[in-house]
């Protein structure tokens, strides 16, 4: 996001120990409105304590915490919480609600109209693919573990708070609904706007969702920066080692079609065996990838040349030619993505 | 089968009786429940946010629930008296544990998650407790309530003992005056009281729990007002009598009282060893008792003479097994040695130094003894041996120990005692089964309890102390083999007794002036 906006939330030299232990010691980031900041690390290593110091479920022994610039210990906590959405693996879904009126709880805490709650309710469970006609009047227990979690996420969502905190939100789901919920959960327009502080342990979903990575261990800040930033220049053999396992996945989705199209061969551009027509989808260059290479070997969305080889479009970029488009094969683009990361790794 | 007809027409009888002791048991349950709710749940509560706490709450309301019901009540009366006020109290100690630990199962059993999340999202302390923990608690927190509930419907059967009302006073009477049909009168709707209560409770433990919140406030309602229900029939009369159970439930006692004079006082039953105090404390008014009882002249209590003679004379005299006294010729005169010697005056006496003095029956009856010049040291045992029975308060304890002394001093008999027989009924089928050999009785309680004649006979006999006596001995000696000596003088009737200042304030000096009195 642009430098210009404010900080949503700024945590200043947090620490907090329980008896001997520091859980978490001496962190700080400053969070501009509108990003989303994954805390990862491996298990206690104080991401979620960090969390729930951010809406005072946890007080920090030492430090402080500035929401939209006003440190949190200025107002009530539940005062504070009502602008916060809180959102946990357990879902934590009133047992004793129905799905309507969970997702009511904080638009009713803060005073809104009946007529009010009930529309953005029903607004918020349609959008989360909750028909509210078949699912307001359930209780939770009739719901299945994705559907739960849909119903958490609209009720954080509930009262338009401008900042949401997740705590391993996917945690507890299948590893289908889990990536289906994720992808929802990417797509979702409500939360593009929002300031979002997202913790797990799970680096595929960090990369997926984070603007920012905050890796932890041991309760001390590892490194911070792009999920990039974290891939390509780790800051030290931990966070090297962390993203060992899954390496060349990260890669496919870190890297953008932006990133390679410079060791694209001049031939390609000049290529002329296919012609695009205007019905043709063509993808942005903000894509990953792992998405292009999907789009390339999913049967649906591609075009099928003379030689019966599979093609996708690509904006031509800052390329101010005739041709606005290219044409680009499956080894052409593996061979490019190739040469990135030699560059990148040796930059 | 029989039983079964006497039980319904003794509900057919007392069909009002039974009316007022089944509301007095409901309010003496719903006011203890109420404030085992209202005190327990909070301190329930209290335990949850400081768990330090829980060893010493639970602790202590474990160990209340520990102590016998009876022990219990027993406990209470010097600080607190008799009565409702009392007992309630103790019924609420014992609503406490199982309300307390429920309320804190309840409470902890909440998905920790649940609440956290309620937290996250903005709720103060009070609406996650309010909103969260609580109704979801509350099915376990309900669970508490009916246990409380069945467990004080039971203990409440107790209540009679210290004049609070309640199914127990038939119970009592029943156990009193060996009347099986009576323990089930009161048994019975007591049992199907905590019956309706845990099936209610069950009920309502099922509604969904949002119902059930609702369910609470309205039972916080009408708790209070079932426990109204027990103050209604006290508040109609202007004197409280407070009756013991065999005296209700005897011919010659209340039920006489009722027919000779048509007195029908508002009335409490509890434990034979309270009358007194109650009425020396004033939380009754009017007293049974019996006319040479110590406590008469500890407590300045007057006498209502029985001006139409509506108890029988029961004049005291040994009982004998006529076999007994065949074997040992030695022993009538030795019995007779007493003869006449006790007047009621004297009987008050003795009694009020060994019930309000303290002295032992022993002391009493030696020195009683010596002062007649009737002391004779005890002789060696030749053979054969005596066993003395008595009923179970002072006067009895007292002449047993004056028989004691004599049948040692005068015979070569060995005596062994066993006093302290309970009622008439068990000393009396002690003597007649053989397992003891005399006991003293009183020619009433001959009469009415263990003849139990027509009624034709008991009017020929009337009030007469010679014509009863005379009845008694052919009669026991024809039937069990059981022979009655001559009286020794005193007259323990029944009585009725109030404070003497209250009874004089009032100007009641007899039973007859007592109804008047009442029907002003």
């Amino acid at each position: 996001m642009t430098s210009s906006s404010p900080l949503a939330i700024q945590a200043t030299q947090l620490s907090k120990r329980y008896g001997p232990h520091a859980v978490v010691q001496n962190v700080s980031f400053a969070l501009p409105a509108g990003e989303t900041l994954v805390l990862l690390g491996p298990s206690g290593c104080g991401k979620t304590t960090l969390l729930r110091m951010l809406n005072r479920l946890v007080e920090p022994d030492e430090g402080s915490v500035a929401v939209q610039g006003q440190d949190v210990r200025t107002q009530s906590a539940a005062a504070l919480r009502r602008g916060i959405g809180y959102v946990i693996q357990q879902v934590g879904l009133l047992p004793h609600y129905t799905v309507a009126e969970n997702v009511g709880v904080v638009p009713r805490l803060l005073g809104q109209e009946e007529p009010q709650v009930a529309a953005r309710t029903e607004e918020l469970l349609r959008r989360l693919h909750l028909p509210p006609e078949r699912f307001a009047g359930l209780y939770p227990h009739q719901l299945s573990g994705g559907q739960q979690q849909r119903v958490g996420l609209a009720r954080a969502l509930a009262a338009d708070p401008p900042i949401i905190l997740l705590d391993e939100p996917f945690g507890a789901l299948d590893p289908i609904t889990r990536a289906s919920i994720r992808r929802e959960f990417r797509e979702l327009e409500e939360l593009r706007r929002k300031t979002v502080v997202l913790v797990t342990h799970d680096v595929t979903e960090a990369f997926e969702l984070a603007d920012r990575i905050m890796l932890l261990n041991a309760g001390q800040v590892q490194q911070l920066g792009t999920p990039k930033e974290l891939l390509f220049r780790p800051a030290n053999e931990f966070v090297r080692r962390f993203f060992d396992a899954e390496k060349f996945s990260l890669q496919l989705r870190t890297l953008r079609l932006a990133d390679v199209m410079t060791y694209i061969p001049n031939e390609v551009h000049n290529n002329s065996l296919h012609t695009y027509k205007s019905a043709d989808k063509v993808l942005p260059l903000s894509v990953t990838i792992q998405e292009a290479i999907e789009a390339l070997s999913s049967p649906s969305g591609l075009q099928t040349s003379a030689e019966e080889e599979a093609v996708v479009w690509v904006e031509a970029g800052n390329s101010p030619s005739a041709t606005a488009y290219i044409s680009l094969t499956l080894p052409q683009l593996m061979t490019a993505f190739g040469r990135a990361l030699q560059d990148v790794q040796t930059a | 089968m029989n039983t079964f007809t006497e039980l319904l027409s003794f509900w057919h009888a007392q069909a009002d009786k039974l009316g007022q002791q089944t509301l007095q048991h409901i309010g003496l349950t719903a006011a203890s429940l109420l404030l085992g709710v209202l005190l327990g749940v909070p301190l329930g509560l209290l335990v949850t946010r400081r768990p330090r706490l829980a060893p010493w709450v639970l602790g202590v309301a474990s160990v209340l629930q520990t102590i016998p019901s009876i022990a219990l009540l027993g406990f209470l009366i010097p600080a607190l008296g008799i009565g409702p006020g009392p007992a309630i109290f103790a019924l609420f100690l014992y609503a406490l544990l199982p309300i307390v630990r429920n309320t804190v199962t309840g409470i902890q059993g909440v998905d920790a998650a649940v609440v956290d999340a309620a937290r996250g999202l903005g709720l103060t302390d009070g609406q996650v407790l309010r909103r969260v923990e609580l109704p979801l608690a509350l099915p376990v927190l309900f669970a508490g309530i009916r246990t409380a509930a069945v467990i004080n419907v039971g203990v409440a059967t107790l209540a009679a003992y210290i004049a609070a009302g309640g199914l127990g006073e038939f119970i009592f009477g029943g156990i009193a005056l060996n009347n099986p049909a009576m323990i089930l009168a009161g048994a019975i709707p007591a049992a199907a009281l905590a019956l309706a209560f845990d099936a209610a409770l069950a009920l309502l433990q099922r509604l969904p729990v949002r119902r059930l919140v609702r369910v609470g406030q309205v039972a916080l309602v009408v708790l209070p007002l079932l426990a109204g229900l027990y103050l209604l029939p006290r508040a109609t009369s202007r004197l409280l009598a407070g009756f013991s159970p065999e005296f209700v439930g005897r011919a010659d006692g209340l039920p006489g009282l009722q027919q000779k004079y048509g007195l029908h006082p508002a009335s409490v039953v509890l434990a034979p060893a309270l009358v007194y105090e109650a009425a020396h404390h004033g939380d009754v008014d009017v007293i049974d008792g019996y006319s040479t009882d110590g406590r008469i002249r500890a407590y300045d209590l007057r006498v209502l003479h029985d001006d139409r003679q509506a108890f029988p004379p029961y004049q005291a005299a040994p009982v004998v097994r006529t076999q007994t006294l065949a074997q040992h010729p030695e022993l009538a005169p030795v019995l007779a040695k007493l003869d006449g010697q006790i007047s009621d005056s004297v009987m008050t006496e003795l009694n009020y130094r060994v019930d309000y003095l303290h002295e032992t029956p022993r002391t009493v009856a030696h020195a009683f003894l010596r002062q007649r010049g009737l002391w004779h040291d005890p002789l060696p045992v030749q053979g054969g041996t005596i066993r003395l029975g008595s009923k179970i308060f002072a006067e009895q304890y007292i002449l047993a120990e004056m028989y004691e002394a004599l049948i040692r001093g005068y015979t070569g008999l060995a005596v062994e005692s066993k006093t302290g027989l309970g009622g008439t009924s068990i000393c009396f089928e002690a003597l007649r089964t053989g397992s003891i050999d005399l006991y003293p009785e009183y020619t009433g309680t001959g009469l009415l309890v263990v003849l139990q004649p027509a009624t034709a006979v008991l009017d020929s006999l009337g009030s007469q102390p010679a014509a009863v006596l005379a009845y008694v001995h052919r009669e026991f000696e024809r039937r069990y083999g059981l022979e009655w000596q001559a009286p020794l003088g005193f007259n323990n009737t029944y009585a009725l007794l109030m404070r003497r200042q209250h009874a004089e304030r009032l100007g009641i000096a007899s039973v007859s002036d007592l109804s008047a009195f009442l029907r002003k």
